[in-house]
């Protein structure tokens, strides 16, 4: 193992599978002479050329769909977009063309395509640069959406994902770029299965169900809250679906307490899902209401004060763990 | 439909015997949609069949071909049985795409027809991909694009375009213009005087191609593909056609005069090629009739095909969602 940054992760995961795999290919914007608007394609046009390192113009519809297309036909597309928040203009890409092929062509067409990038609210980029897609495209039935939170996971999950034989979304997260953690050494072949949480750090007294963002407060929260005596399991969701049902009952029939930490929003959100097949499946080892931290129900605030009152934090959570703790 | 060599053609009586089964099954799926068998949507070719039989005539086999929602007719000119045509259009498992898609989402893998695909400009951005496919692997194939004249005011016709134009890619981007998106003419909803000057926007070139008339579809298409197989470059036909029907079943057509119809009619592209090939002595009334009379009992013979085929089974409804079976 060493350590390597989260943007290093990811770039290690795009030039292993570039390299095993000749009908794989990166496309995007900036993905080649520029190395990525935050530098995850460094090297790559270098070391594969540019028929496999594709700039594009501005053009998500169309390159997504320029992807969907390959797809058809057996090439193995990994479309950048420079935020997820610009995936919303290639959204009729994305959602009706990618996960639909498959049934409306009747099982002829699989779309063996991955579209990764960050994803997620940043640091004061107004209403239009924050989204958070998870929930709205989880909800698309041949879809499956993950978010990796460590650069291990990054690595590991992005590999999986090009290797999927359907549309896979990583969102990346865009906060955790320059986050360090220990990876296999790249002679090790590291790969993570789609639809497997983790739990982050074991504890007994209440399960915080995190992803992506949420995971680092999450473990952050933890520590804190040993310092009070109580002991919380940090579960990291990993994928948002397939969802890890098993994982999260599991910590759940341990605890009997849940706090879910999203970085979407409230309304029909990631947690409201989780939420459901707690109470749904294990009703009986639920000892409090289930709580949920989420972004504020509002458009993204650029004014830095007001970002910091709309995004879920170590006092939001604190305080749902206290609660449903009863402490 | 057999393979062609390098500088053969496809042999004109089989062509128009082509248009005459789509002509056919157009009829039939009117017939049959009115009487409640057919589902959802359904837009009928009828008066467009020689663009489809003319630009598929001009390419191999292993060409890739992707249309609009208007596709029943480039299913068949593709060699899609008329069975598992007309299956599909009663929801049956024996049908095209499993009866999971319909009329408007007709596919056949193994005779490369991508698709049939409804939302009007979306497939345009998935033939560019297709193309795309043929460049980096380095083969001598070509991407025909079929679309309506209603699409190419959607931003992913013009993304896609410039994206060929980019890449130089191998692509024919046809468009089907009957004069009408659903009810509004092209008067009303482009600023164009004519489609083909979209083209020149994106520095490729475009040609005006009659579409009554199969020879002329065929040839220019034939020369057009010609030349990208020399040099890899995106081309753009405009086909000027006429659909008979409504835009789709539930549309009277009461937005054009019983007089432009008319018109058009008396340029029929089947009865056309039938007076072209009659004139030099290729055909005779009488193969003719017969060719029509096969055509008709291919058709009828497709409608008990789909009544006797079962539905698909509610078990596998959850299995032609993940290529890999998953269930979240």
């Amino acid at each position: 193992m060493r350590e390597i940054t989260y943007r290093q992760a990811l770039n290690e995961a795009l030039a292993e599978e570039l390299e095993r795999d000749p009908n794989v290919f990166l496309m995007g914007e900036e993905v080649a002479e520029y190395h990525g608007a935050y530098k995850v394609s460094q090297g790559l046009l270098e070391r594969f050329g540019p028929r496999r390192i594709i700039d594009t113009p501005i053009s998500e519809n169309g390159f997504a769909g320029l992807g969907v297309g390959a797809a058809m036909v057996g090439l193995r597309p990994i479309i950048e977009f420079m935020t997820f928040s610009f995936s919303l203009v290639a959204f009729d890409q994305v959602v009706n063309n990618a996960p639909n092929m498959f049934t409306m062509s009747g099982g002829q067409f699989n779309i063996p395509i991955t579209f990764r990038g960050p994803n997620g609210p940043a640091h004061q980029l107004g209403a239009t640069h924050s989204h958070a897609t998870e929930n709205f495209y989880a909800s698309v039935p041949g879809l499956k959406v993950c978010t990796p939170a460590t650069p291990r996971d990054a690595k590991g999950l992005l590999k999986t994902a090009v290797r999927d034989n359907n549309p896979v979304l990583v969102l990346e997260a865009e906060l955790l770029y320059s986050s360090k953690g220990m990876v296999e050494p790249p002679d090790e072949e590291l790969l993570i299965p789609l639809g497997k949480a983790e739990v982050k750090r074991e504890g007994s007294d209440v399960s915080v169900i995190c992803y992506a963002q949420t995971v680092p407060l999450a473990l952050k929260v933890a520590a804190q809250l040993e310092e009070e005596d109580i002991s919380a399991e940090i579960v990291d969701l990993r994928s948002i679906k397939p969802l890890d049902e098993k994982a999260i009952f599991d910590s759940v029939a341990k605890t009997h307490r849940v706090v879910i930490v999203e970085q979407d929003h409230p309304f029909c959100g990631v947690g409201a899902e989780v939420c459901y097949r707690i109470q749904r499946n294990i009703f009986d080892e639920i000892d409090a209401p289930i709580l949920r931290v989420s972004q504020e129900d509002v458009p993204m605030p650029y004014n830095e004060r007001l970002e910091k009152a709309v995004l879920p934090n170590a006092d939001k959570l604190l305080a749902a763990v206290k609660q449903v703790c009863y402490a | 439909m057999t393979a062609m060599q390098p500088g053969e053609q496809r042999d004109e009586v089989e062509m128009l015997s082509l248009m005459l089964l789509i002509r056919r099954f157009e009829e039939r799926a009117s017939q049959q949609y009115q009487a409640q068998k057919v589902g959802g949507f359904c837009h009928l070719y009828i008066g467009q069949e020689a663009v489809v039989a003319g630009a598929v005539a001009a390419v191999r086999d292993d060409d890739y071909i992707i249309t609009a929602y208007r596709d029943h007719a480039h299913a068949l000119a593709r060699g899609t049985s008329a069975n598992a045509c007309m299956a599909e259009l009663f929801g049956k498992e024996t049908g095209c795409s499993r009866g999971l898609g319909g009329s408007m989402h007709f596919f056949n893998r193994q005779n490369h027809m991508y698709g049939g695909h409804a939302i009007v400009g979306a497939h345009v951005p998935l033939a560019v991909g297709l193309a795309f496919a043929i460049k980096y692997r380095d083969e001598d194939r070509v991407t025909l694009c079929f679309f309506g004249d209603g699409a190419i005011n959607q931003g992913s016709f013009h993304e896609a375009l410039n994206l060929a134009a980019l890449y130089k890619l191998p692509i024919v981007f046809i468009c089907e213009n009957n004069l009408f998106a659903m009810g509004t003419s092209v008067k009303r909803s482009t600023s164009l005087k004519q489609i083909v000057d979209r083209a020149e926007g994106y520095d490729i070139p475009g040609e005006i191609v009659d579409g009554m008339n199969f020879r002329e579809v065929r040839d220019k298409v034939a020369e057009i593909v010609d030349s990208i197989r020399k040099e890899s470059h995106p081309a753009f036909v405009e086909v000027r056609t006429y659909r008979y029907r409504g835009h789709s079943m539930s549309d009277p057509a009461s937005y054009r005069t019983k007089l432009e119809l008319e018109k058009y009619r008396l340029d029929d592209p089947i009865t056309r090629l039938r007076a072209q090939l009659t004139r030099e002595g290729k055909l005779t009334n009488e193969q003719f009739d017969l060719l029509d009379k096969r055509s008709k009992e291919m058709v009828l013979a497709s409608v008990k095909f789909a009544e006797a085929s079962p539905q698909p089974p509610i078990e596998k409804l959850h299995d032609f969602t993940y290529a890999d079976g998953a269930k979240p």
